[in-house]
This record gives C-alpha cells, sequence and structure tokens, in this order.
C-alpha cells in the first residue's frame, strides 16, 4: 500500500480538521481546563527543572543522545534491516508497514488469527498516531488501553491531549464522576486519588487476567540485539508484555538505537525530562521469545508513516530524534494555556507543531497551521533532551509550508521598501503624516491607539497600539548629527 | 571607541526615543556614534513569518550598511539574535556592549522609580544575556528594583503571532501584565521595543500599572523626569 491519507471519514489522527488559531480560541474559554492545566504543568515543570539540574553533565549527555539518534537517521535502511535480522533470529516476527493503513492490516490480521475479540494495550503513541484502536474497533475487535490516563481518556470517548499525561485536562473530581458513569463494577463516592487508581486496578487486573493477546509500542528499538525496551510508571505495561500469549508491538523507526549501549544516555534522559524522576519504575527490556517465559508469539511492526520522507529533509528531520518524553509540552506557554486538543492531533505542543505537519505533509486538513502555534519563545529547546531546535523547525516549516495570497503580497511590498535607504526613508515620512490623525485621536490614551479596523483589529482587541512617531530616529539623527 | 548603531526598524519609526538614549548613553561614556543611512530591518519579521526570500535580501543589506564596521550595537535583544545568526556583523546587544565590551555597569545615570524588569526571550535564551542588563539597572543612583513573578515566561508577543493566534497571544499577555501589576512598580524595563509594544499596550488598559521603558531610557536618564 502507498496511499498517504486513508479514506475519507476516517482522518489520522494527526490531522487537525480545525485551524489551530479557532481550536485555541475555542479551548480558552475553558476556564476549568485552563487551571486544570495551569496547575498539572507547572508541578511537572518545577518536578523536572529540580532533578535535571542534579546532573552535571546533562549538556553533554543532550549532545550524545542528539549525535546517537543523527546517526540513527542517517542510517535507517541499515539498522532495520539489522533489526529484522536479530529479532528475527532469536523468534519475533517482524513485519514492515509503509503507512497506518498497512500496518493497522497487519495488527488487525494477527489479532484475528488468535480468535480474539478483546485486547489488552500498553500505552503507545505509534498505535494513537496510526489510530489502531479505532481500526480494530472497525474489526469487531475491543482494545483495553490499561495505562491509568489513556483508560480514562477511553472510558470518556476523549482523544490524549497530552504526550505523556493523556488525561492531564481532568481533574480527580472529573475521573470519579467518569469512572462513576463507565467503569463496570465501581462503587467508590470519593475523588481520593488513592481510592480511583485502586479501582482502575480491581477493573484492570480482570482484564490482565483474561487476555490473550497483548498490543504495545516501544521506547527504543535495539538494532544489535533485536531488543524492545519499554518504559512506564505503572507496571500495567509489563502484566501485558508478560501475560498474554502473544505480543504484537507498533514500532516507529526511528525509535532503533544502534547498540545496546546506547540505551544508558536514553534512560538517564527520559524519566528526568518526562515525569520528572531520577529513575523510571518499570523498565521493561525483552528480545524476541523465551519458551515457558513471557508471550509465545512476538511481532514487531516497525513502522515509517512518512517518517524516512521526514528523515530526508536536512533541517527537519531532527524532529524524528523525539522520545516523547513531553518536557517541551511542559513548558510551552502556548500548550499551557489552550491544552492538547487544540493540536488537532494525538502529537500536541511545541512536538506536535513540528511532527505532525511532517508525518501528514502540511496539505493534510489544517496542519499548516500548526508551525505558527508559537511564539519562538525557545522554552522548548531549552528543555529538550534531544535538543532538537523546535523553533528553527518551526521557522522551517513556515517557509516551506502555503501561505494567503494577501499576506505574501504585503510581505512583498514590505521587503522592497525596506532594503532600500529612499524608499524606507519616504514610508517612514508617510507613516509620520498618515499617523498625525491618529496621533490626535491617541492622545486621550498616552499616545496610543485604542480601537483600529480590521486587520489591525487582531491587535487593538488585546492592547493598545503604538502610533508613528512625529519625527522618526533618522530624521532625529539628521537633525541633530549630521550637521 | 566607534561604535555603529543598528537602531532597527521599529524604534526608526515608532520608538525613536530608544535610538535616542542609546546614543546618549555611548555619548555621554565617551564614545562616537556613527548611524550608516543604509540601515532599515534586519529581516527578523520575514524570516519568522515565513518569508526566506525577502528575509535574505533585508540581511544582506543590512550587512552591506554595516560593512567596515568593528563593532555595531543594537538596544534590541531579538534583531541582535537575528543578525547573529545569519550575518557575520560584530553586532552586540547594548547591555553585552557596556558590559563586556566596554567594562561598564554604571553608567552615570539617576532613576528615582520603582522598576521591575523582563527578560525577553530572545536576549534569555538566544542571547543568554543573563543579569547584564539587571546589572546596569543595579548601578543607577535611586532605582528600586523589583522582581517580577514568572519572569521567564513568554509575554505572548511573537511577531505575527499576536495577530495569527491573537486569542492566545491575549492571553499570555494577560497573565504578564496581572505580574507586572502585582509588582507594584512605576515601570516595566525590557531589551526588546517589540515585546514592550506588545506589553505596553495591554499594561495601558490596567489602571495603576507599571508604564513600559526600554532600559536605555533608563540608563539615559539622569535627573527625576519620567521617561516612556
Amino acid at each position: 500500500m502507498s496511499t498517504r491519507h486513508p479514506p475519507p471519514g476516517r482522518q489520522l489522527p494527526i490531522v487537525a480538521v480545525t485551524p489551530f488559531p479557532r481550536a485555541a480560541a475555542g479551548a480558552l474559554r475553558d476556564a476549568q481546563l485552563r487551571a486544570n492545566l495551569g496547575r498539572a504543568t507547572r508541578t511537572i515543570r518545577e518536578k523536572r527543572a529540580a532533578v535535571v539540574a542534579e546532573v552535571p553533565d546533562w549538556e553533554q549527555l543532550r549532545d550524545r543522545a542528539a549525535r546517537v539518534k543523527d546517526d540513527v537517521l542517517d542510517r535507517l535502511p541499515e539498522l532495520v534491516d539489522r533489526f529484522t535480522r536479530a529479532a528475527t533470529a532469536a523468534g519475533a516476527t517482524v513485519h514492515h508497514a509503509t503507512d497506518a493503513a498497512a500496518a493497522n492490516a497487519v495488527v488487525t490480521d494477527l489479532v484475528r488469527a488468535q480468535g480474539v475479540d478483546r485486547v489488552v494495550k500498553v500505552k503507545s503513541m505509534a498505535t494513537q498516531e496510526i489510530g489502531l484502536n479505532e481500526a480494530l474497533a472497525a474489526a469487531g475487535v475491543t482494545a483495553v488501553e490499561t495505562d491509568l490516563a489513556e483508560l480514562i481518556v477511553q472510558l470518556a470517548d476523549d482523544t490524549p491531549s497530552h504526550i505523556l499525561v493523556p488525561a492531564i485536562h481532568y481533574n480527580r473530581g472529573q475521573i470519579r464522576e467518569l469512572f462513576a458513569r463507565r467503569m463496570p463494577g465501581f462503587h467508590a463516592d470519593s475523588d481520593d486519588p488513592a481510592v480511583l487508581a485502586g479501582a482502575a486496578r480491581d477493573y484492570l487486573r480482570r482484564t490482565f487476567l483474561a487476555a490473550r493477546v497483548a498490543i504495545c509500542g516501544a521506547n527504543f528499538a535495539v538494532a544489535e540485539t533485536g531488543s524492545l525496551v519499554v518504559v512506564e510508571s505503572e507496571g500495567n505495561g509489563r502484566m501485558c508484555l508478560t501475560l498474554p500469549d502473544t505480543l504484537i508491538a507498533v514500532v516507529g523507526v526511528e525509535k532503533l538505537l544502534p547498540r545496546f549501549v546506547d540505551l544508558g544516555d536514553f534512560l538517564r534522559l527520559l524519566p528526568r525530562s518526562s515525569t520528572g524522576e531520577r529513575m523510571n519504575p518499570y523498565t521493561s527490556i525483552f528480545t524476541g521469545v523465551t519458551p515457558g517465559d513471557g508471550p509465545r508469539r512476538l511481532h514487531v511492526v516497525l513502522l515509517d508513516n512518512g517518517r524516512r520522507r521526514v528523515a530526508a529533509d536536512p533541517v527537519g528531520r531532527a524532529a524524528l530524534r523525539c522520545i516523547r518524553c513531553s518536557a517541551c509540552l511542559n513548558v510551552c506557554p502556548v500548550y499551557e494555556r489552550v491544552g492538547g486538543h487544540a493540536y488537532g492531533s494525538v502529537y500536541p505542543g511545541p512536538i506536535g507543531a513540528i511532527l505532525s505537519p511532517q508525518l501528514t505533509g502540511q496539505d493534510a486538513g489544517h496542519n499548516a497551521t500548526l508551525p505558527y502555534a508559537s511564539t519562538l519563545c525557545g522554552a522548548c529547546y531549552d528543555v529538550c533532551p534531544v535538543k532538537i531546535d523546535i523553533p528553527a523547525i518551526l521557522v522551517h516549516l513556515r517557509q516551506t509550508g502555503p501561505k494567503p495570497a494577501a499576506e505574501r503580497a504585503a510581505m512583498a511590498w514590505l521587503g522592497w521598501t525596506m532594503r532600500d535607504r529612499r524608499r524606507w526613508r519616504a514610508a517612514l515620512r508617510a507613516a509620520r503624516s498618515g499617523g498625525r490623525p491618529l496621533r490626535v485621536l491617541g492622545r486621550r490614551h498616552g499616545g496610543r491607539l485604542r480601537r483600529a479596523p480590521w486587520p489591525l483589529s487582531a491587535w487593538t482587541t488585546h492592547r493598545d497600539a503604538p502610533l508613528p512617531a512625529e519625527e522618526s530616529f533618522r530624521d532625529w539623527w539628521h537633525r541633530t548629527h549630521d550637521s | 571607541m566607534r561604535i555603529a548603531l543598528f537602531v532597527t526598524c521599529l524604534n526608526d519609526a515608532l520608538f525613536p526615543r530608544v535610538g535616542i538614549a542609546t546614543v546618549t548613553v555611548l555619548e555621554r561614556l565617551g564614545h562616537t556614534v556613527t548611524f550608516p543611512a543604509g540601515q532599515s530591518c534586519c529581516g527578523q519579521l520575514h524570516a519568522n513569518t515565513g518569508y526566506p526570500g525577502p528575509a535574505r535580501a533585508l540581511e544582506q543589506s543590512t550587512e552591506a550598511a554595516f560593512a567596515g564596521h568593528d563593532v555595531v550595537v543594537s538596544p534590541s535583544g531579538s534583531c541582535v539574535a537575528h543578525l547573529r545568526a545569519h550575518t557575520r556583523l560584530p553586532v552586540y546587544e547594548l547591555s553585552e556592549l557596556l558590559v563586556d565590551v566596554l567594562a561598564v555597569t554604571d553608567v552615570g545615570a539617576r532613576f528615582p522609580y520603582r522598576v521591575t524588569y523582563h527578560p525577553t526571550c530572545h536576549g534569555l535564551r538566544m542571547l543568554r544575556l543573563g543579569d547584564r542588563p539587571l546589572r546596569l539597572l543595579g548601578a543607577v543612583r535611586d532605582l528600586e528594583l523589583l522582581g517580577l513573578p514568572e519572569p521567564e515566561q513568554c509575554c505572548g508577543f511573537g511577531g505575527t503571532f499576536a495577530l495569527k493566534n491573537a486569542a492566545v497571544s491575549g492571553a499570555m499577555l494577560a497573565d504578564k501584565c496581572a505580574h507586572a501589576v502585582a509588582t507594584g512598580a512605576d515601570y516595566l524595563a525590557a531589551a526588546d521595543s517589540s515585546c514592550l509594544a506588545h506589553i505596553g499596550g495591554g499594561l495601558a488598559r490596567r489602571p495603576g500599572a507599571p508604564r513600559p521603558v526600554h532600559y536605555a531610557e533608563i540608563l539615559a536618564a539622569t535627573g527625576a523626569g519620567a521617561v516612556g
């Protein structure tokens, strides 16, 4: 299969169906959402900052990790081949999927072959990206998310709003209410987090024990050994990885690492960046199948879905270094105020704004609006454990993406005017005389304009506008210094 | 020292007082300021809005305007960051020039007001200005420096972001203004006129809020008169 987009009506969950500015404006009106997000992101970014400050060689770690990931992107075909041979030799079956539809078809066929109508899932961004749960549902298979936050989102028929904490937009009261409505056997009247987690544990334990097929992703895939690595906090993932007979892993090709020893740096970088923990609680590393221990069948679906095309872009490719830690979301002033849903993709925040439009192409839905969802403040670049220069890629995508004709004309005129000193001086004088009546109007407001007509009303809705000065700097200079 | 001033297009047209203040400070310290007339815009606006062609042309015309100058100064963190990334010009943000090159922190200013300082994103994260502007302000006579809550949070300007994502920009501005008001300062100082135009436009609608001021204007002040 080579089609990039799914058929109409089944848009990939990384395609924005609403322009970002409109979706964001809607989200801003939700005061509860802003309060939940503000509290959660502030807590997690303070935790991260504290534990990162403990590591004296943090900058060297970032540099090394970035280099390893760039090396992987340089030789993807070779490492895919090496992983495939190593994993196959260890008893796994490796499949290669060029796009979401192909990956979904492989997984659906594998599940059907086991004759089950219910599977358990480990939290996985790759399966979110391809809409696997929806594809399985269409084939009559129920996929049960076992990560607590993913379970909350699933019970609510909602979509994730954060990479690491997909239910970050809920508070505990909302979760208790949701469990009461949707979780079979739930009957607690407390919103104590321990009580809610206990209820989810009871529900999930019954599910684990009955499951014969599990589906997971992987944080890392080691080419040298054919090993997969799953990093999680709850232990629910490990239940899925060890109890069922059949395990199916869907792994983006950029998750490859060349050698087993490369894992060390990443396992230091990831927990401190994502959860603000010094060490990750449950790290599962598994290679092929082992008789009498864990699943008897292991299938690995290596997913491209646009990655090789992104890897060919010399600027944009750095987005594929991402290890899905979410540090950039937690420090982003835009994300903090609008939440993940505004980005229209399972990849929200700064990383989503560069990943979604690259994976789909900027012509997909309204993904071309995502690179503008940033002030380029640079907070994301500062915290990225693999040093993705997100602002530079945002600018790169703006420069290569579609633009409105009127803006194009205005920017061309402005550039033409500014690059010649005579034209620029004439424009300054025209602005000064044009601004004269406005300055009279602005006198009441300290020399500023309170209300301007469209399109400048976008400015004056929120703030007064400055007016051209009565004498430009260069005229002042000419008057005072050029004689 | 002969120092060439890159005043920036925004200051030239809207905030000439920031350029005048920069000249005043440097001349008071005994330096010779020149103003190459071929300058206009560094190209940042075009580059960040997605127009690499016009951006490149403006970067080149700026480079040509300052050819042969050994030291270029600009009172704008974001323009300096752009020129440093895209040209070979020896360009310094004003606080870098004063503290690092000229080795002064006391520029002989007096400003008897309470001031809070917002470290703009380009100065903070691209130029890593650190405490240079604060050291300069700290040496101003009779100035009381007040800490701004959550100083490192972006004000929400972001060039055309303020127009393209007006609602988000407005929400970020509201938080920045609330923090500024909470300080009880008379003035909010910063190193970038673009951010100040945005923050100042918001502060102007809030009674009792600090007035926006470029820190160069404070460094230029010697009497009791208000600025901004």
